[in-house]
């Protein structure tokens, strides 16, 4: 190929840009904190589907009747739809009244969710903790196909790429649902993929030559990534694809689900090249280096 | 030399899977359940919390309401109810496809808590005076009106209740009000005013009591057609429900928003899909052809899996999948990639393949591997739709693994090894200019 680009040498900027990002990210997650939907925070959420043109003033005039009043009223679609909530969740009486009020006026049932907090918050700790569990089952597997320094440098960067979307979400005041979480989750599988499938071009690489210097080491870095760029474009491309098809056509209730994705599957990619790659590059020079200093000891093959 | 043989067993083994998947994709659309976000209906989260002071919650009380809530949504003819215990004290209900949700709602939220009380609405008797399937609709003798009888476990209390009941002054006063579902705030002196207005009071029946009763049996005559009567009886012995139950979250999707949802995402699925099926002949010719069989037979077969396993399609679900169709493509990507390179070092079609095959292979399976690994724990670990979302992972990174290597390796193998591509390197994608001499 002739283009060539030394990842390795501008390691430290990327890791600058992941810090500064990851730090702008906790400031924003401790300042403003995350727009949680109704899944993690009290409250209803009524959806209507109307046949004819709706305003804001004329869906709280018909929640008015019922003895009901909206904290806010969003319309959607072709101002066909509204999205309206209420502080504190319905109860069964004003659901019942609800759905029998708009089936009646508009012919279609409008779809309803009241929630208390815990249960959302559970579902995340759940999947939190899930998440946390999972990386340690992975740190054991890479640690034994692979090595150890992969093992960790995968497991941060996809703790990375997971914590860049809920920061991305936070910044940009997003609503956090349940999809959400699966979304992160959908993230993890995606990002520990792809960068095993960069380290394990290294780890052939590094079979094929005996590797004593660091500018070695670099150039088998930069070279793995060069030959597995092409497949790692092209998959990402093919995944945002779908993802941006789910995000423009798909159902309303997966909007939030789909840029989730969309951002995760950026970072997903980028974090396998810049950062996994580079953290291991950085671990595996300063293993050579204290070896050289102990020539004694031997290296254990893994 | 070109092998004629091969590239007929591929348009018959094509053949194959093409009738297997046009004979079976009826079905499988037809019959896979959708999820209530998909097709309408409701889903309850409860919290079970203990009637009286003193009783405890156990994975039996549990069981024993969950098994309640089955009979009683029979009772009103509701199709595939999903109702599951999740932790120590919930459960959940899912009723997809409800058409009436209302009723259905109600049917639930009915707990079924018979009490007797004075007028001033102290309890004199609940649900755990009665005996336990003891409710039957029958007739009043004299005028032929639908009743409801039942059955106490103690005659003696009754006596005592009755005797107390008989006492009240002032005069007029001596009524036993025999309430379902009785609320707080809700008052019988209220109802009685509008039982009195000519309107439908919330107490099912307010008899007077003239007489000290010592017996078991017991009859409520309310304002019942037969039907009614009937269910009430129905409900009162599938679903006296040995514990309270507190809605904590619920959601109800209207059919029309379902429908809507599902169309929307099935659409967006097949704009996704076709766009990559396209990227994929430009960018890779031969190999790309392949890979859009591959992926549609991946496509079918993740859904004939779900068939098969009973699975419930929710809007998550599909979206995961048509992503999964995105990671799918990796696998072929990897392998077509491997052989391009192999192709540029100079190796010949047939052995650039093979190279390529066995090297790509590897990858793939630690790469699937890892990701199996993290789908388990979250399979494990997780609750509900955690849960739900690994099992789809899972599924679908099984399933890619098996079209994607086993699939490329026979359709493409069958081309390869029929010899019409050898020293065509541009059918993969691969320029001549490229290619560095051995």
């Amino acid at each position: 190929m002739s283009f060539k680009y030394d990842f390795v040498k501008n390691r430290n900027l990327y890791f600058i840009i992941s810090t500064l990002l990851t730090v702008i990210g906790i400031v924003f997650l401790l300042t403003a904190g995350l727009k949680l939907g109704i899944d993690f925070d009290s409250g209803s959420r009524v959806n209507i589907q109307s046949n004819e043109t709706l305003t804001n003033e004329s869906v709280e005039e018909e929640f008015k009747t019922l003895g009901l009043e909206p904290e806010a009223v969003v319309l959607a679609g072709k101002n066909d739809q509204a999205n309206v909530s209420f502080k504190g969740a319905l109860s069964k009486d004003e659901v019942v009244k609800i759905n029998t009020h708009f089936e009646e006026k508009y012919g279609e049932t409008p779809s309803i969710s009241t929630v208390t907090p815990t249960v959302g918050r559970e579902l995340a700790q759940n999947a939190f903790f899930a998440v946390l569990i999972a990386s340690v089952g992975i740190i054991i597997y890479v640690a034994f196909r692979f090595e150890w320094s992969m093992a960790v440098a995968s497991v941060v960067a996809l703790l990375h790429d997971a914590f860049m979307i809920i920061a991305v979400f936070s910044i940009f005041r997003i609503e956090v649902d349940l999809p959400f979480i699966a979304a992160v989750l959908t993230i993890v599988g995606y990002s520990i993929n792809d960068t095993i499938v960069t380290f394990d071009r290294i780890r052939e690489n590094m079979k094929l030559e005996k590797v004593r210097t660091q500018e070695k080491l670099a150039e088998i870095v930069n070279r793995s990534i060069f030959e597995t760029l092409g497949r790692s474009i092209n998959t990402v491309l093919t995944v945002i694809i779908a993802a941006v098809a789910l995000l423009i056509f798909g159902a309303d209730s997966i909007r939030n689900f789909s840029i989730a994705l969309l951002i995760g599957l950026t970072f997903g990619a980028y974090s396998s090249i810049f950062i996994a790659s580079q953290l291991w590059y950085v671990m595996k020079s300063r293993q050579m280096k204290s070896k050289k200093t102990r020539p004694v000891e031997a290296e254990p093959e893994i | 030399m070109v092998k004629r043989s091969k590239i007929v067993i591929f348009f018959v083994v094509l053949i194959m899977f093409a009738a297997l998947i046009g004979l079976t994709t009826e079905k499988i659309v037809k019959g896979t359940k959708l999820g209530l976000d998909l097709q309408g209906g409701f889903e309850v989260l409860y919290d079970v919390e203990p009637v009286k002071k003193g009783q405890k919650i156990t994975q039996e009380t549990l069981k024993s309401t969950v098994e309640a809530l089955n009979s009683r949504i029979n009772v009103l003819g509701v199709s595939e109810p999903e109702i599951q215990i999740e932790g120590d004290n919930r459960i959940r209900v899912q009723l997809a496809g409800v058409t009436d949700q209302n009723k259905a709602r109600e049917l639930l939220s009915t707990q079924a808590e018979l009490t007797f009380r004075d007028v001033d609405d102290k309890v004199l008797l609940d649900g755990s005076d009665l005996e336990g399937n003891g409710a039957k609709q029958t007739f009043e003798s004299q005028n032929n009106k639908p009743i409801v009888s039942l059955k106490l476990k103690d005659a003696d209390k009754f006596a005592k209740i009755t005797e107390e009941v008989l006492q009240r002054q002032p005069q007029g006063e001596n009524i036993m009000v025999i309430w379902l579902d009785y609320e707080k705030g809700d008052s019988f002196r209220e109802e009685q005013k509008k039982e009195l207005a000519g309107k439908q009071p919330k107490y099912i029946s307010a008899p007077y009591v003239n007489e000290k009763l010592t017996q078991k049996d017991v009859t409520i005559s309310g304002q019942f057609s037969v039907e009614e009567a009937q269910s009430l009886a129905k409900i009162l012995n599938a679903g006296a429900l040995p514990v309270k139950l507190d809605e904590v979250y619920s959601t109800s999707v209207g059919a029309k928003f379902g429908e809507k949802a599902l169309n929307e995402t099935v659409f967006a699925g097949f704009i996704g899909i076709a766009v990559i099926f396209l990227f994929m002949l430009i960018f890779y010719r031969v190999p790309g052809i392949i890979a859009v069989i591959t992926l549609s037979i991946y496509i079918w077969l993740i859904l004939a899996i779900f068939y098969l396993m009973n699975g419930v399609l929710t809007l998550p679900g599909i979206a995961a999948l048509i992503l999964g169709v995105g990671m799918a493509v990796d696998a072929n990507i990897i392998t077509y990639e491997r052989i391009k390179e192999e192709l540029r070092s100079g190796k010949s079609v047939l052995s650039a393949f093979k190279a390529g095959n066995r090297r790509s292979f590897t990858t793939i399976f630690d790469a699937n591997i890892t990701t199996i690994l993290a789908a388990a724990v979250l399979f494990a670990y997780g609750t509900s739709s955690v849960k739900g979302f690994a099992l789809v992972l899972i599924i679908s990174v099984l399933a890619s693994f098996i079209t994607a290597v086993f699939g490329t390796r026979l359709f493409l193998g069958l081309w390869v090894q029929s010899r019409v591509m050898d020293k065509k390197p541009g059918l993969f994608g691969v320029k001549e200019s490229d290619i560095r001499e051995l």
